[in-house]
């Protein structure tokens, strides 16, 4: 089992909750689990194409009173 | 599919150096290989010490300084960098006319570059200018 962490990015915008995953991102281990916190509706999109792209794995992306819980595992 | 994306940075608005510095960062961060150019009145911010306060062009600008939350273009152009292996590339005309030496630069700018060099580099990628 990896670690998880959760990653605050309320109340930033484009790119900003993207920029803070992958900082996040480059400093964990494989396995690890990072939930990424949103207000952004656009990242709540962006984000998990980027997830996509890049070969990591999205767990879940839902909005809990207008908050957007992105849930990733560092896949490589 | 990754790409190699080359921008070229001439406006010192605000609104034009954050679009830059969006599009680096994010291509960065996914894989692309990106090369920044900077010269005319955006070279000027990445001199040292410089707090990166651009003039907004309309509106939008204007609304984007009041967003404490926008990500600040000199901080997505270090992100890019530092995270996503950008080069960030001052023009060589640029430094001359401004009587500086690449040391006045910020440290994530790279060595200063001709056109030629760019140019030549930039051949069969993807040119954008801001």
């Amino acid at each position: 089992m990896g670690e998880s962490k959760i990653i605050d990015a309320r109340d930033t915008y484009c790119p900003g909750p993207l920029m803070e995953l992958i900082t996040y991102m480059k400093q964990a281990s494989v396995g690890d689990t990072l939930e990424l916190l949103s207000t952004d509706d656009g990242s709540a999109a962006d984000v998990p194409e980027w997830i996509h792209k890049v070969g990591h794995e999205l767990i879940s992306n839902e909005k809990v009173d207008g908050v957007w819980h992105v849930k990733v595992r560092k896949a490589k | 599919m990754s790409q190699s994306l080359y921008l070229i940075c001439v406006s010192g608005t605000r609104e034009k150096l954050q679009m830059a510095a969006m599009i680096a960062s994010v291509a960065a961060a996914s894989g692309d290989a990106v090369s920044v150019f900077f010269s005319m009145n955006a070279l000027q911010y990445f001199v040292k010490g410089h707090s990166g306060e651009a003039p907004a062009e309309g509106e939008f600008g204007e609304l984007m300084a009041q967003e404490k939350g926008v990500p600040a273009f000199k901080q997505l152009f270090k992100f890019a960098a530092e995270l996503g292996d950008a080069k960030l590339l001052p023009c060589s005309m640029a430094i001359d006319l401004l009587k500086i030496s690449k040391d006045a630069l910020d440290p994530e700018l790279g060595p200063p570059t001709g056109l030629t060099l760019f140019l030549s580099d930039a051949e069969g990628g993807q040119l954008l200018t801001f």
